[in-house]
């Protein structure tokens, strides 16, 4: 490679960055009682994420593949340390305190994980073989098994996502997807009597949420209620009626997009999907024209994760999947998420820098 | 070979190229499944979602239980709720604040910082929300707002039930206190449980036991008016108030230990040794729990933080020390397990050594005690004797019976944050300091110096065990749990933790040698005995702080205060039928049997025959 190394930003995906954000400025303040001090704080992290954005941004590809395994066996030996701590002390533990925040090692497995998945996949040439494919499991299964362990079932699923996705970019045949897909259906029945009985009930919930309005069924039918009465066009901003007088829970981290659609309307909330496609799809592209495999791999998995997580949290309060603690990406007030999101992001614009005709 | 590379990447590009394409059609059929979906909502059933928005004045207000009531074993009340009188407002409401606030202060005491706390949560909250401007309303206040009530549109007065200690200091380390929820605490709890409520356990029983005292939230189904303000209740699931409980102490008992405490640092754990009860926990200094309710000011914390005698501190619980002397007669016990025969003696001339010529290991008693067998080494405490005994019976003899009794784990006793002690093996030194063991660490180990630590809640349970003739019972401080709606009382039950280890010829041999402690002129707390009209079997104990070297001698007067030694002593009575076994620390308190004893007998007199004559009256 003697293609010159430059820095260049992708304006596109920047501007669909930015759009969130700001959105994500407005809504807050709606949903948060119009405290100032709550849109303070999130402009400040929105801030302090675009600068974590920058800063990988000027990593090359090379460097992220030659770090790949290091940063997988820190991510690995933090979480066993989180682990521990959480059975020393008593109750779950999360995160690692390092006095000025709390560090997550799960969330630094959401880049891990597909990084090195993507630097397991690359070794030999693609299709990836069997064997390759299920070295690929290996890495993926160990950090899920200790997520789930502190435990926090929903991050681990979004970091088997973004591993198994890159498993698929790298063209693992037909027929293995088409025997874990039927494994899988065959697990499920198993699967309903290992999961706890909260769990149970959100999924029964979803399918009738009025036997239990007041209970169980809550937030499934007022956030339904939100979205369903802001109508085409929407009540207009700071005038939903079911966010501001407080029917909704939780409606400025995992249920603001009900704030939205209510305020906003099915126009806005089209308008918004749009965005979040637009991102995706020029993710993808990006992928696409990424210069080697790896960084081909690794932009793949980061934008399809980026879609799962919308589609989660959007298909969580509209109704149609069971109620998980998944924020709406770069809109949610808070979340640590924030941070390692656009960190990925910064990995997308890195590899759109060293596209491969740039040379 | 370039060709082939250029063959790979471009078989490379054109796998990833499909997969993206196949990847590319799944992303559009679910932006076309939530479309849709928002489109069923949002459109097609627009009119059904209005109405039920419009006629959403239907809402869910939680309402807070009552909290349960801790009394100690006798009913007497520990920690109760006291109604208190808080004045809200609804901002909303108000036409003019400062002009409202103004007319306010003159009728009721508004500080700065009353007022600038409301100003914060006016900012934070919307402005149909009830926020707190002054709690703790004397009665005068309230009195003279309700008069004047009237004036004032969007402010109430309310009558709250808030936690308070009656006891205040007495006991505040077992009961504990609750506080605010803070952030912390909400990541750790179920916050549904916790919706309307305000407070909950931090420490001691409040916090061991806050699912038992929390009660269940019930819920208020109202109607509210455009504005969100409650317009009418349409129904409501009451909540269930906590269980109320009863606990083991005897307050008075606790009262007589932390006075006789007085002004020593220390700790009185006395134990009923037949059920493991737990009859009085003290900790002296001690704090006042109400201080920490509304939350303490942070002058005032850092007071009780930084104070040198640690008054936050559990020392019954937490605090670990040298158990010294008061080890003996649980040594004596393991020397008598192994075979060594109680008319054994050993030659005590002042001083032992491990080989001729060795270190000196010192006897309290300069010129020694002579020829002395088990009992006369308990009732004289010689050290010589133990010193021998230990080398015998060596560390991993000792770590095993010892830990019989109870040395060195926790006691599972009903409180957050108990010490485990220690009892040293040689695993265990290996392991934290990467050494082997010594004969010399045996040695000092038998009269409980060296690594030996022990909380005074294990030194009052191992004597209760052997009270009850080596069956041990888990200390426990709840006695039973009431059901506050149906009066009904559940009783915990006591726990055996071992069943019979010592032969009672064995026992019988240490028992009469703690006896004869304080009812023999050659017994070091013979001063304890006078005047008993009970029989006391116990032991001293006198702990060091700092080392004495080789050939030094410890002098009382020379040594600082904070270096003295600490005074032990453990008891129990009456000693032919025990009902009570107690454990007495007093940090620096310099020898055991005449600063520790007394405390214990004060305690013991207390219990046996200041309040027990009472209740067993004869009828005659």
């Amino acid at each position: 490679m003697n293609g010159k190394k430059g820095f260049s930003i992708d304006w596109a995906l920047l501007t669909g960055l930015l759009a969130l954000s700001v959105t994500s400025l407005f809504v807050v303040y709606s949903a948060g009682d119009q405290n100032p001090d709550l849109l303070m704080r999130q402009s400040i992290r929105i801030v302090l994420a675009f600068t974590v954005m920058f800063l990988v941004a000027r990593i090359t590809p090379d460097q992220f593949l030659r770090w790949t395994p290091y940063l997988y066996g820190i991510g690995l030996i933090m979480l066993l340390v989180v682990l521990g701590a959480g059975v020393i002390g008593k109750g779950a533990q999360r995160w690692i305190d390092l006095g000025f925040m709390r560090f997550q090692p799960a969330e630094m497995m959401k880049l891990a994980v597909p990084m090195m998945v993507a630097w397991v996949m690359v070794r030999k040439p693609l299709p990836a073989s069997l064997p390759t494919v299920i070295l690929g499991f290996v890495v993926l299964v160990i950090p899920v098994i200790l997520v789930i362990k502190q435990p926090d079932l929903g991050t681990a699923i979004l970091i088997a996502a973004s591993g198994l996705v890159v498993i698929f970019f790298a063209g693992m045949s037909w027929w293995i997807i088409a025997v874990l897909a039927a494994l899988v259906a065959a697990a499920a029945p198993l699967g309903w009597f290992l999961i706890h009985d909260y769990q149970r009930q959100r999924i029964l919930t979803l399918f009738d949420p009025w036997s239990d309005p007041l209970g169980a069924g809550y937030h499934t039918i007022q956030s339904a209620i939100a979205v369903g009465s802001g109508g085409l066009y929407g009540k207009g901003w700071l005038n939903g009626s079911q966010s501001q007088l407080d029917f909704i829970p939780e409606r400025s981290t995992d249920f603001i997009f009900a704030v939205f659609s209510e305020e906003f309307g099915f126009m806005g909330s089209m308008i918004l999907l749009l965005v979040y496609l637009f991102v995706v799809s020029r993710s993808l592209y990006i992928a696409i024209e990424a210069k080697d495999s790896y960084t081909r791999l690794l932009c793949g998995s980061l934008a399809v994760t980026f879609a799962i997580y919308v589609f989660v949290n959007i298909g969580m309060v509209t109704g149609i999947l069971p109620i998980v603690g998944v924020p709406l990406p770069l809109i949610s007030y808070g979340g640590t998420s924030m941070v390692s999101l656009l960190a990925g992001f910064g990995i997308l614009m890195s590899a759109y820098s060293n596209r491969w005709f740039i040379r | 070979m370039p060709g082939l590379e250029i063959k790979d990447v471009f078989s490379e590009t054109r796998v990833f190229t499909a997969r993206s394409i196949v990847t590319g059609v799944l992303l559009l059929v679910l932006i076309g499944i939530l479309l849709a979906r928002l489109f069923y909502l949002q459109v097609i059933e627009y009119d059904r979602y209005s109405t039920l928005s419009k006629n959403n004045r239907i809402s869910v207000v939680p309402r807070a239980p009552v909290r349960g009531i801790i009394f100690d074993r006798n009913g007497i009340p520990l920690a109760r709720n006291i109604p208190s009188y808080t004045l809200e407002v609804v901002p909303d409401q108000v036409k003019d604040m400062d002009n409202l606030l103004d007319e306010l202060g003159k009728l009721v005491k508004l500080t700065e910082y009353d007022l600038k706390l409301f100003y914060r949560d006016v900012k934070r909250n919307a402005q149909f929300n009830t926020i707190i401007l002054r709690s703790r309303l004397t009665d005068v206040e309230a009195a003279r707002f309700a008069v004047n009530r009237y004036r004032f549109k969007g402010v109430d007065l309310r009558a709250r039930l808030e936690r308070n200690y009656p006891k205040k200091e007495s006991a505040a380390h077992v009961v504990g206190y609750v506080g605010r929820i803070s952030s912390r605490d909400l990541e750790r709890v179920d916050k549904e449980k916790y919706r309307g409520i305000n407070f909950l356990g931090k420490t001691g029983i409040e916090s061991y036991y806050e699912d038992l005292l929390r009660g269940e939230i019930g819920f208020d189904q109202v109607e509210t008016n455009a504005h969100g303000r409650v317009v009418r209740t349409i129904s409501s699931t009451p909540s269930v108030p906590g269980k109320n409980i009863y606990l083991t102490l005897d307050s008075e008992l606790q009262r007589v230990a932390e006075q006789a405490l007085g002004d020593f640092r220390g700790a009185v754990v006395a134990i009923k040794p037949s059920t493991g009860e737990i009859l009085a926990f003290a900790s002296t200094p001690s704090y006042d729990p109400n201080a920490f309710i509304n939350g303490i000011s942070t002058a005032d914390y850092a007071v009780l933080r930084d104070s040198p005698d640690k008054p936050l501190l559990n020392r019954a619980l937490r605090g670990r020390y040298p158990p010294g002397s008061t080890i003996k007669p649980f040594m004596g016990l393991l020397g008598l397990k192994s075979g060594i025969s109680p008319v054994k003696k050993t030659y005590c001339p002042g001083y032992y050594r491990l080989t001729k010529g060795g270190r000196k290991f010192r006897d309290w008693k300069r010129g020694g005690h002579g020829s002395v067998n088990l009992h006369d080494a308990i009732v004289q405490s010689c050290d010589v004797y133990f010193y021998d005994l230990a080398d015998r019976l060596g560390i991993d003899y000792m770590h095993e019976y010892l830990a019989l009794f109870g040395f060195g784990t926790k006691t599972g006793i009903d409180l957050n944050g108990e010490s485990s002690g220690l009892l040293p093996s040689r695993e265990w030194k290996r392991a934290t300091r990467n050494q082997p063991w010594y004969r010399g660490e045996t040695v000092i180990a038998g009269i409980g110096q060296g690594y030996v630590l022990v909380t005074p809640l294990q030194l009052a349970s191992a004597t209760s065990a052997l009270a009850n003739n080596g069956i041990r019972m888990k200390p426990y401080l709840l006695l039973s749990e009431e059901d506050a709606l149906l009066a009904r009382k559940k009783r915990n039950e006591p726990v055996k933790l071992n069943s019979k280890i010592w032969r009672d010829k064995d026992l019988a041999v240490v028992k009469q040698a703690m006896i004869d402690v304080t009812d023999t002129p050659q017994g070091t707390a013979r001063r304890i005995g006078i005047n008993s009209p009970y029989k006391i079997a116990a032991k001293t104990g006198t702990a060091q702080v700092i080392g004495i070297k080789e050939n030094e001698h410890y002098k009382e007067s020379e040594v600082a205060l904070r270096n003295r030694d600490h005074a032990l002593f453990i008891a129990y009575a009456p000693a032919e039928k025990p009902e009570i076994a107690v454990a007495v620390i007093a940090e620096n308190g310099g020898h055991g049997g005449s600063t520790a004893g007394p405390i214990a007998r004060k305690v013991i007199d207390f219990y046996l025959l200041g309040k027990k004559p009472k209740q067993k009256r004869d009828p005659s």
